[in-house]
């Protein structure tokens, strides 16, 4: 068992993979949408899958501090092994940073983040459209700085499947294994 | 002579049952509401409106109130909204600048607290309305804080695809607040 991820880890994995794709194009989409009832819709859905990906983030966190992930393979040299070890830490940074900057955004632009219209969270910082212009640069700019780690992340994993033909990807998606 | 002896006897019966509060300071005073979009509340206000406030609170079921609100001032809360609702689906500012609240009776509720019933014009429709508020003296201020809940559909405010009450409620909360003086002589 202890060369692959733990159940828990890999459904943690797959359901922010799922939820990010889901609220990255949303929010690619949506934000220059002229006002009208849809598009405040969309921004409340975009809000509500971003928070769940921020509490499935912390959730990984949580695992991630007591489940040490499978070693990699001995077949990878140093300078890779760092690499893929910066580019987690990274990418477990970006799936809290990215979800926080909007919450924060949406608090300085004055519209507080109901969770499913029901659960309201606090604004950790009041309404300031200085504030708000900032905070919605630094959530473009980590949202496109995560794609660019994102694609590098799946090449990095479609690489070790298909050129170095390891176990990479199969630790994080295990019915591959099965595969011939 | 006899005028004189009236207008003395006018002036006894004035100075007998209070000071009259007539002066409303723009300064003080406040038109704010509370909408909710997909579950969220937000805030916005009317920066301009005139206020005709006669106040004596001494007998306060006396009191009138006229307020003539600005409705091209509005603060819906960011910039694109407030684009949006002077248009014809909201407001009309075009064809409805103004609205306005005509005060009919105030009743006395107990412990400081009072009801206006009046008449309010939005977008060319009027209804009868009731509003609830306190009266605290501060010296030779009196601050007028009241809050009710007005349903927009009702002055058809947000119509065609705006109607969706699941998006924007149809109830919005209105908080008024009015620092009103005595006339100086």
């Amino acid at each position: 068992m202890n060369d692959r991820y733990t159940r828990t880890a890999i459904l943690l994995h797959w359901a922010t993979a799922l939820l990010i794709f889901a609220a990255f194009p949303l929010g690619v989409y949506m934000h220059d949408l002229p006002l009208s009832p849809h598009k405040l819709k969309l921004f409340s859905w975009h809000k509500w899958i971003g928070i769940g990906i921020l509490l499935l983030a912390i959730l990984r966190v949580l695992w991630r501090s007591s489940h040490r992930p499978p070693p990699l393979p001995d077949t990878m040299p140093r300078w890779e092994k760092i690499a893929a070890q910066s580019m987690h830490y990274l990418l477990y940074g970006l799936i809290l940073a990215v979800p926080f900057s909007g919450w924060l955004m949406s608090s300085a632009k004055g519209f507080q983040t109901v969770w499913f219209g029901v659960l309201p969270l606090p604004d950790l910082v009041g309404k300031n459209k200085e504030l708000g212009d900032l905070l919605r640069e630094a959530h473009e700019t980590l949202n496109f700085l995560m794609l660019g780690l994102v694609l590098a992340h799946a090449g990095a994993a479609l690489k070790h499947h298909l050129i170095e033909r390891d176990d990479i990807l199969a630790r994080m998606m295990p019915f591959l294994r099965k595969m011939p | 002579m006899r005028h004189l002896l009236l207008i003395l006897l006018l002036l006894a019966a004035a100075l007998a049952s209070g000071t009259e509060f007539t002066v409303t300071r723009p300064q003080q005073s406040s038109i704010a509401f509370v909408s909710k979009q997909m579950g969220v509340p937000v805030e916005g206000n009317f920066r301009k409106f005139t206020a005709l406030i006669t106040v004596n609170p001494a007998k306060p079921e006396a009191g009138t109130a006229r307020i003539e609100i600005d409705l091209g001032s509005i603060d819906a809360g960011s910039a694109e909204a407030n684009e949006e609702v002077i248009g014809k689906a909201w407001f009309d500012t075009q064809n409805h600048p103004t609205a306005s609240f005509v005060s009919s009776s105030v009743s006395n509720l107990g412990k400081g607290r009072y009801d206006v019933a009046g008449k309010m014009t939005i977008k060319g429709k009027t209804l009868d309305i009731k509003a609830p508020f306190t009266l605290k003296q501060q010296g030779d201020t009196l601050v007028i804080d009241g809050l009710f809940p007005l349903k927009r559909l009702d002055y058809g405010i947000g119509t065609g695809a705006w109607g969706d009450t699941g998006v924007v409620a149809d109830e919005v909360q209105i908080r008024f607040r009015f620092t009103v003086v005595a006339a100086k002589n």
